[in-house]
C-alpha cells in the first residue's frame, strides 16, 4: 500500500492532524460565511444609506465604512500571517504554513481596497489622490509585503519548501505593523490621527461609530471565512498532489498498474 | 524539545535585533519622515530660501485675505499657526473645499526673501472628529464651541442625542 512507500507515505502522514481540521472547518464554514454576509450587509447599508452625514465632510464620510474596516483587517490579517509564520518556524506545525499561504492574498486584497478607497477620499477632502506621508507609505509597504509573500510562496516547485523563507519574510515585515499604527503619532502626517482607539473617548459620534464597528466586524468575519475556505482548498490541493506523486512513484518503481481512485 | 526551544530563542533574538535596528534607523531619519514642519520647527531650524519644503498647522482665525491678481487668478494670503508661532503663507489658485479658518492645512512651497512662505500647493488636513451636522450646530448654539476653534473634547458630544426635527437636508453649515 501507499503507507509502505517511504517518501510519499511520510508526506501523507503529515496531514493526519489536518484531517481533523477539515472536518471542523467544514462544519464551521457555512455558518461563518452566512454571518459574514449578514453582518457586512447590515454594517455597509447602515453606513452608506442610513448613517448621518458628517459636519465637515458631508456624504464623503461614507467611504470610511469601507476604508477603515479594510484597513483594520489588512493589518489584522498581517498579524495573523506573522503569528502563523512564527508557529511554523518554531513548532513546524503544517497547518501554520497552510494558514500563511491562505492569508496572504486575502490580506493583499484588503490592503488594495484600503488604498483605493483612501485615494478616492483623499482627492475631495485633502486635495490630493496620494501623498508620501508616513501613514500612506507604510500601508503601501504592507501591500508590497503581502505581494512579496505571495511571490515567494509561488517561487518553489514544491510549495512545502517555500514555507520557511516565506515565514522569515513575514516575520521581518511584522515590524511594519507598529509603524503603520503609530505613524500618525510619531511623525507629522497628512493622514488624521486615530479616532476610535484613543485613550480619551472616541472622537466619533455614536450614530457614525456603530455602523463603523458593525462593518468592521463584518469585514473580519468575511476575512476569516475566505481564509478558512482557502486553507481547505490548499490542503485538498496538497493532498491531491501527494497522492499523484505517490502513484507516479509506484508506477515508475514497481511498474504496477495505477489502481482506480 | 531543546531544538524547538533553540528555534524559539533564535527567532526572538532576531526579532529583538530587528526591532532595535528599525527603531534606531527611524529615529535617525526623523527629519526626513515628517510630512511637514510646524512654524515652531522652522523657527528652531531655519530653512535656506530656495529649498522646497512643507509647512503645516492651523489657519489662524481672522488671517485669511482673498484677492484677485492682474491675471484674474484667485490669490489667498493667510497665517499658519501651531499655537506658539505663526508664518504668513501666500497661494495663487483654487483651495480645497475644507480650507477655512481654524482648519488644519499643509502647504508646499519655499520661503521668499521677506520671510513669507510662497506655496505651490495647499492641502487641507482633516481632523479626527466625526459628528453629524446637527450635533455640531447644537454645540455651537449652546456656546460649547467657538467658531474657528477646534471641536470640544469628544466625551462632551459623542453620545449626544441628535435632534432630527431640525435636520432638514440643506447645505452644510461650517
Amino acid at each position: 500500500m501507499v503507507g509502505n512507500v517511504a517518501p510519499p507515505g511520510r508526506s501523507l502522514h503529515r496531514f493526519a492532524n489536518p484531517g481533523r481540521f477539515m472536518r471542523l472547518s467544514g462544519a464551521l464554514l457555512p455558518w461563518l460565511a452566512a454571518a459574514a454576509v449578514l453582518v457586512c450587509a447590515v454594517g455597509v447599508v447602515w453606513g452608506l444609506v442610513f448613517a448621518p452625514r458628517d459636519w465637515q465632510q458631508g456624504d464623503t464620510v461614507r467611504i470610511m465604512y469601507v476604508h477603515v474596516p479594510a484597513a483594520w483587517w489588512a493589518m489584522g490579517g498581517y498579524l495573523g500571517l506573522a503569528v502563523a509564520s512564527f508557529v511554523s518556524l518554531v513548532w513546524r506545525h503544517p497547518l501554520a504554513d497552510v494558514a500563511a499561504v491562505a492569508i496572504a492574498p486575502v490580506g493583499a486584497v484588503f490592503t488594495a481596497i484600503c488604498l483605493a478607497t483612501g485615494s478616492l477620499w483623499g482627492k475631495p477632502m485633502w486635495g490630493a489622490w496620494w501623498v508620501w506621508d508616513a501613514r500612506l507609505t507604510s500601508v503601501l509597504v504592507l501591500f508590497f509585503l503581502y505581494l512579496g509573500h505571495i511571490a515567494l510562496t509561488n517561487a518553489f516547485d514544491e510549495p512545502e519548501r517555500a514555507a520557511r523563507p516565506a515565514a522569515i519574510l513575514a516575520l521581518i515585515g511584522a515590524i511594519n505593523l507598529p509603524i503603520i499604527k503609530f505613524s500618525v503619532d510619531w511623525w507629522n502626517t497628512l493622514h488624521q490621527p486615530a479616532s476610535v482607539t484613543r485613550f480619551d473617548a472616541p472622537a466619533v459620534h455614536v450614530d457614525i461609530l456603530w455602523p463603523l464597528l458593525i462593518s468592521g466586524l463584518g469585514f473580519g468575519l468575511a476575512f476569516a471565512a475566505i481564509v478558512l475556505l482557502r486553507m481547505r482548498t490548499v490542503l485538498i490541493e496538497r493532498r491531491v498532489r501527494a497522492i499523484l506523486a505517490a502513484r507516479g512513484m509506484e508506477g515508475a518503481g514497481v511498474s504496477r498498474p495505477v489502481p482506480a481512485a | 524539545m531543546t531544538r524547538k526551544k533553540r528555534r524559539l530563542a533564535i527567532v526572538l533574538l532576531a526579532g529583538l535585533g530587528l526591532g532595535t535596528a528599525t527603531a534606531l534607523t527611524l529615529t535617525a531619519f526623523q527629519d526626513n519622515l515628517v510630512f511637514f514642519f510646524s512654524p515652531s520647527d522652522l523657527a528652531a531650524k531655519p530653512m535656506p530660501p530656495d529649498r522646497p519644503f512643507r509647512i503645516g498647522g492651523l489657519v489662524e482665525v481672522g488671517s485669511v485675505e482673498r484677492s484677485t491678481n492682474a491675471a484674474g487668478k484667485l490669490e489667498t494670503a493667510f497665517r499658519v499657526t501651531d499655537g506658539a508661532r505663526a508664518i504668513r503663507v501666500t497661494y495663487t489658485g483654487i483651495l480645497p473645499d475644507l480650507f477655512r479658518e481654524g482648519q488644519g492645512v499643509v502647504a508646499e512651497g519655499r520661503l521668499a526673501p521677506d520671510g513669507t512662505f510662497v506655496a505651490t500647493s495647499v492641502l487641507a488636513r482633516h481632523d479626527e472628529t466625526y459628528m453629524p451636522p446637527e450635533v455640531a450646530d447644537a454645540l455651537k448654539r449652546a456656546g460649547h464651541w467657538q467658531p474657528g476653534e477646534p471641536p470640544p473634547p469628544a466625551r462632551l458630544w459623542n453620545t449626544k442625542e441628535v435632534d432630527r426635527s431640525a435636520a432638514a437636508p440643506g447645505p452644510l453649515t461650517n
